[in-house]
């Protein structure tokens, strides 16, 4: 009974919290556009029985039509696949240098990298445009140093988004590196070296494999948040930036165009089903290796 | 036909393998190893036996190649390797916690050395399999480390260890993770494997019992400086100075002063009160010195009656300490002194002769002592 009751608590709240909400979401995407509030039709007010037998497929239909969704889709899977490379490639590095530091110094290094959370996220964004403008503190410097003679374009473009992508996702994938690699006992290593490796082979045959977790895991949790982001391409990308998570947030709110953004919303939610459901197997066989 | 007995070290024509010459190694303010000089010789089983924080660590450690002498150098066959990378050495390394690469499998950890010095598929293959053969692992050469118990980790860390044969074999405490049967077992394995494969092996332990067992020579260390470097039994039977007497084995000390009493024959004035005791000693003493008489408990017997002996002195029993096979008996001197006895159980124990409070007299020879000046 109790075994039941607890059981029952996270199957409530997913219900409440995920499956209610997507149920809503997905009717509408199968509903028509309307001039009314809500804007879209047919309602519940419009009996059970008459609202079921009038929904249909058609705002997907449209989303296969429109060049611009599928160009979205692809544009983010980009632009997430290549933040996701970027951030590695920053934050694996900087996670070994934790894990290589000082026992004393862990903590306050651990620290500093949470330490941007405790702001809003959005006013780190802004604080971005500060330094990336024509004007900002970026540009002023390198006038400054002399290595450019001119500003640099960089606010607007996709380099900015990949910058603020990159700086927001970091602790994701520090966190879990550095935890993988915490645990690496450091006698594997000399035990590579004492086998005829040299440090880079030593890094590239034991280090590497066995922090295999924490990258599969940090790369997922960059990748999946990153593949529907809004903020960061709205407020550092430029009108050419494409990324689904701004065309959902224009049907919504510019064209009120709700059935449509919710179909972009669901298709969206299918193509992240896939990482997030090869995240949980990661995740399920590391915990079986340790156990 | 004799058997020529194993001792290069007694030989001074002999080269040996390593060389310590007057090696310092700090660490900041701490001195790991104190002007150390030392030989070992080839195909010897050489044990380095102290206490945590001795050095021994430090010493296999700046064999292996991960931490450099700070003065002196280290030669191995005739060469100085100092700052040469442990990659680079004909030295492996056998580590406590056995290192094994949870990610590949048995097979491939012993494989590991031989894949970074060759290509050839078929010889790797080989020497894998008889690495195998050699510590009976062929069954578990699909597992991966996890997947398989202590006893066969620590084969399998033996096998990736001797697969490159190495010159020279390092072992850091390489069986202090195994239960006592198995550690027993192992020992005599350890042994027949170096016999068989003929490599040098260091071994570094705490466990002096281990060390007595498997080492051809043991040194003795204690704070960065080696004791004493001797077979086994001369560790045992002839220790140097009281350190290597207490740390090796169990041992009664008597402190007194000496006199002689003939060629190499002393006095030992002990306690006020009670008649001297007797020794012979190699070791010159003058007269008055101060001394301290080393007899190992083994060696000190124990009567009801005054028994004829060299030396004989009254008590009365304090403690048993019943083991099994032997107990020892702790008997309390009239000085306060406490002497332990120890008797072989060749009886039953309910009919042990002597109990708790009985007055007894203990004895023992001139030579079952050892008369030590530190």
């Amino acid at each position: 009974m109790k075994r039941g009751v607890l059981i029952a608590v996270p199957y409530v709240w997913l219900l409440a919290l995920f499956l209610i909400p997507f149920a809503v979401v997905f009717k509408i995407s199968l509903s028509d556009i309307a001039l009314a509030i809500p804007p879209y039709t047919p309602t519940a007010k419009d009996g059970i029985w008459n609202m079921l037998t009038q929904l249909d497929f058609e705002n997907f239909v449209f989303l296969t039509q429109d060049d611009l969704y599928w160009k979205a889709y692809l544009s983010s899977l980009q632009i997430a696949l290549i933040s996701t490379i970027l951030t590695l490639m920053v934050g694996y590095p900087m996670a070994y240098a934790m894990a290589r530091a000082p026992e004393q110094w862990r903590p306050t290094l651990l620290m500093l990298v949470i330490l941007p959370f405790w702001t809003s996220f959005l006013i780190r964004v802004y604080a971005w445009i500060g330094i990336l403008s024509t004007e900002g503190f970026l540009n002023q410097f390198l006038m400054w140093t002399g290595i450019v003679g001119e500003p640099l374009t960089i606010l607007n473009t996709n380099t900015a988004v990949y910058i603020g992508i990159v700086y927001t996702y970091l602790p994701f994938m520090i966190l879990p590196i550095y935890s993988a690699l915490d645990r690496l006992d450091g006698s594997l290593i000399e035990a590579a070296e004492d086998l005829g490796c040299s440090r880079l082979k030593a890094f590239w045959l034991v280090t590497i494999p066995l922090s295999k977790n924490g990258i599969i895991a940090g790369c997922f949790l960059v990748f999946i948040p990153a593949l529907g982001e809004f903020v960061i391409p709205s407020l550092l990308g430029g009108s050419g930036t494409l990324m689904i998570g701004k065309v959902l947030f224009e049907e919504f709110f510019s064209n009120r165009d709700w059935p449509v953004a919710s179909a972009v919303a669901v298709i969206l939610l299918l193509i992240l089903i896939i990482p997030i459901v090869l995240f949980q197997r990661n995740e399920q066989r590391q915990a079986e290796a340790e156990g | 036909m004799a058997e020529t007995v194993f001792a290069p070290w007694d030989d001074p024509d002999a080269k040996p393998l390593i060389r310590f010459r007057n090696v310092t190694k700090r660490f900041g303010d701490f001195t790991a190893i104190d002007d150390l000089t030392l030989d070992i010789f080839a195909q010897e089983f050489f044990a380095l036996l102290g206490p945590s924080g001795c050095g021994k660590t430090t010493m296999m450690r700046m064999l292996a190649g991960f931490e450099n002498p700070t003065e002196g150098a280290i030669e191995l066959a005739g060469q100085d390797i100092a700052g040469v990378p442990p990659n680079k050495r004909a030295v492996n390394m056998m580590f406590q916690s056995y290192a094994l690469f949870p990610h590949l499998s048995v097979w491939e950890n012993i494989a590991f050395g031989l894949r970074r010095e060759s290509r050839d598929k078929g010889a790797i293959s080989a020497r894998v399999e008889e690495m195998l053969k050699l510590t009976r692992l062929e069954k578990f050469a699909k597992r991966k480390p996890h997947q398989i118990s202590g006893g066969q980790r620590q084969r399998v860390a033996l096998a990736r260890s001797l697969a490159k044969a190495p010159k020279l074999l390092l072992l850091d405490e390489p069986l202090g993770a195994l239960d006592a049967k198995l550690r027993e077992a192992t020992q005599f394995e350890l042994m027949d494997i170096q016999e068989k494969t003929g490599t040098t092996f260091v071994i570094v332990t705490h466990d002096q019992e281990e060390a007595m067992t498997v080492a051809s020579r043991v040194a003795v260390m204690d704070e960065g400086r080696i004791m004493q470097v001797a077979t086994p039994e001369h560790i045992y039977e002839a220790p140097q100075s009281v350190y290597v007497a207490d740390f090796i084995g169990d041992v009664n000390i008597i402190r007194g002063t000496t006199k002689a009493a003939g060629e190499d024959r002393y006095q030992i004035n002990w306690a006020d009160g009670h008649s001297p005791l007797h020794a012979v000693s190699n070791r010159p003493f003058s007269d008055g010195q101060n001394c301290h008489l080393a007899i190992r408990p083994e060696k000190v017997s124990i009567h009801s009656g005054q028994p004829q002996a060299d030396n004989a002195v009254q008590g009365k029993v304090l403690d048993i300490a019943y083991l099994g096979n032997l107990s020892t008996y702790h008997v309390e001197l009239a000085s306060g002194e406490i002497i332990k006895a120890q008797v072989a159980n060749t009886r039953r124990i309910s009919r042990r002769d002597f109990t708790w409070e009985d007055p007894v007299w203990i004895s023992w020879t001139e030579t079952a002592g050892v008369l030590l000046d530190q």
